[in-house]
């Protein structure tokens, strides 16, 4: 998968992790694909929810060590 | 126009005395949909933060100015800066300090009666979570039952009356939320007494509630009888306090009744809860008043904040009481369950002392409703 921005909000809390990618999300195209980086455990549903709110798409997130990492096609 | 927190003990009183409250939920629509706050005069909004980033101009409309208006969100963040672009339209607005996750861990405490030799028995009610503890007070002696993890609370209360924690007790292996009994015992160097037939899994010592064991609270007569009463759980243990109290654990509700499943036999136990609450209970004395280790909904809360009702008035007035065909009855506890509490299995382990998570990870666990009964 390619992808065309990241964003780094780990030990960031609510409601920065998604303040902060919608800033990045909107520098961006249609199609393109952000990954962000999260710590805050909240940010999982909040991330998911404001991707389907927003029209984009969140194609899959994992966690490895306490690192939530997201990957969102711009909608 | 400013941001002013308002504490969860302050949402709590609010709550308790029916005052009108207007609540901008800022969580997901699904946080909101699982667990709110609850009162009766309370009227919300859900608007998620990331949906008001942009400004909150097209909500101010629907916000009252004739009432306090509570922006609440999961920990407070986002509630904050919400309040703050409120003001800045010129409206003034409360956050929830510490969201959600302090409304889910307030404890109220409401005393509920004096006991026969002067003594006293208090209630302390988890609002957010519908989680009912009790602490029995007599001549310089406490016990505690149906402790929540908030362990300090309850130690700092016996600590303003002056009284020594002797005796904590679970009434059942607990599944929507995490025990502080051992806690307790381990901190004032008391007993911890949990039901054998729930305790066959626990890899702590405990000492042994045997139907019909006497626990003594203070050097007087103020005894807490234990009663055997299945369903819940298989274990699940009623107390008898001073001959005037029942405490009712999980199995009889005010206003609904135990379910049998969350320890994965409802099939198996049915008729256990069955016979606890439609032959046990009901050769008990009907001027008992029934004090449960939850509440479902806020009209199960008396106007002082208490908890509370005449087992006989239960007796004719609760629904799962009056089921008279049992294959109804069956279908009732075992059919259509709610969603089981959030976390529950590894809730119960948490109980047992095989996990041992960390503070934030048992606040993540036990977020949500109770969900221990069936209406």
């Amino acid at each position: 998968m390619n992808i065309d921005q990241t964003l780094d909000a780990k030990g960031m809390a609510c409601p920065m992790p998604v303040v902060r990618a919608r800033k990045v999300m909107k520098e961006m195209e249609a199609g393109q694909v952000l990954e962000i980086e999260a710590t805050d455990k909240g940010s999982v549903a909040d991330l998911a929810a404001w991707s389907k709110s927003g029209g984009h798409e969140l194609i899959e997130h994992t966690e490895n060590a306490g690192v939530f990492t997201f990957l969102i096609r711009k909608g | 126009m400013g941001v002013t927190p308002m504490t969860a003990s302050e949402v709590a009183k609010k709550v308790v005395r029916k005052e009108p409250l207007f609540i901008l939920d800022v969580r997901n629509e699904d946080a909101f949909a699982d667990w709110k706050i609850e009162g009766e005069n309370v009227e919300y909004l859900n608007i998620p933060y990331f949906d008001l980033l942009d400004g909150v101009e097209e909500i101010l409309e629907s916000l009252p100015t004739d009432r306090d208006v509570l922006v609440v969100c999961a920990k407070e963040g986002s509630s904050i800066m919400v309040a703050e672009m409120l003001a800045e339209e010129g409206r003034s607005a409360h956050y929830l300090a510490g969201g959600m996750k302090a409304w889910s861990e307030h404890l109220e405490p409401v005393k509920i009666g004096d006991l026969k030799d002067g003594g006293e028995l208090y209630q302390f009610v988890r609002l957010g979570k519908g989680c009912l503890s009790y602490m029995v007070v007599s001549n310089g002696e406490a016990a505690i039952i149906d402790a929540t993890r908030m362990t300090d609370v309850f130690i700092n209360f016996a600590k303003t009356l002056g009284v020594k924690i002797t005796n904590v007790l679970d009434t059942h292996l607990h599944a929507d939320h995490i025990s502080g009994g051992r806690k307790i015992a381990e901190a004032v160097g008391g007993a911890y007494w949990l039901p054998p037939k729930d305790a066959e899994e626990v890899i702590f010592a405990y000492e042994a509630l045997e139907d019909g064991r006497t626990l003594k609270v203070g050097d007087t007569t103020i005894a807490i009888q234990a009663l055997y009463s299945p369903g819940h759980t298989i274990g699940s243990t009623s107390f008898i306090v001073d001959e005037a109290y029942l405490l009712s654990g999980d199995i009889l509700f005010i206003d609904s009744i135990g379910r049998p499943d969350l320890a994965g036999l409802a099939e198996d136990w049915v008729g256990d809860l069955r016979q606890t609450l439609y032959s046990r209970y009901r050769n008990l004395a009907e001027e008992l008043i029934v004090l449960p280790a939850h509440f479902m909904i806020m009209e199960e809360v008396n106007d002082d904040g208490s908890v509370s009702e005449k087992l006989g008035t239960l007796l004719v007035e609760n629904h799962g009481l009056n089921i008279e065909d049992e294959a109804e009855f069956r279908q009732l506890v075992t059919g259509d369950l709610p969603p089981q509490p959030n976390a529950y299995q590894e809730i119960r382990e948490v109980n047992m002392g095989k996990l041992n998570p960390d503070e934030e990870t048992q606040r993540e666990m036990e977020i949500g409703p109770n969900r221990c009964a069936v209406r």
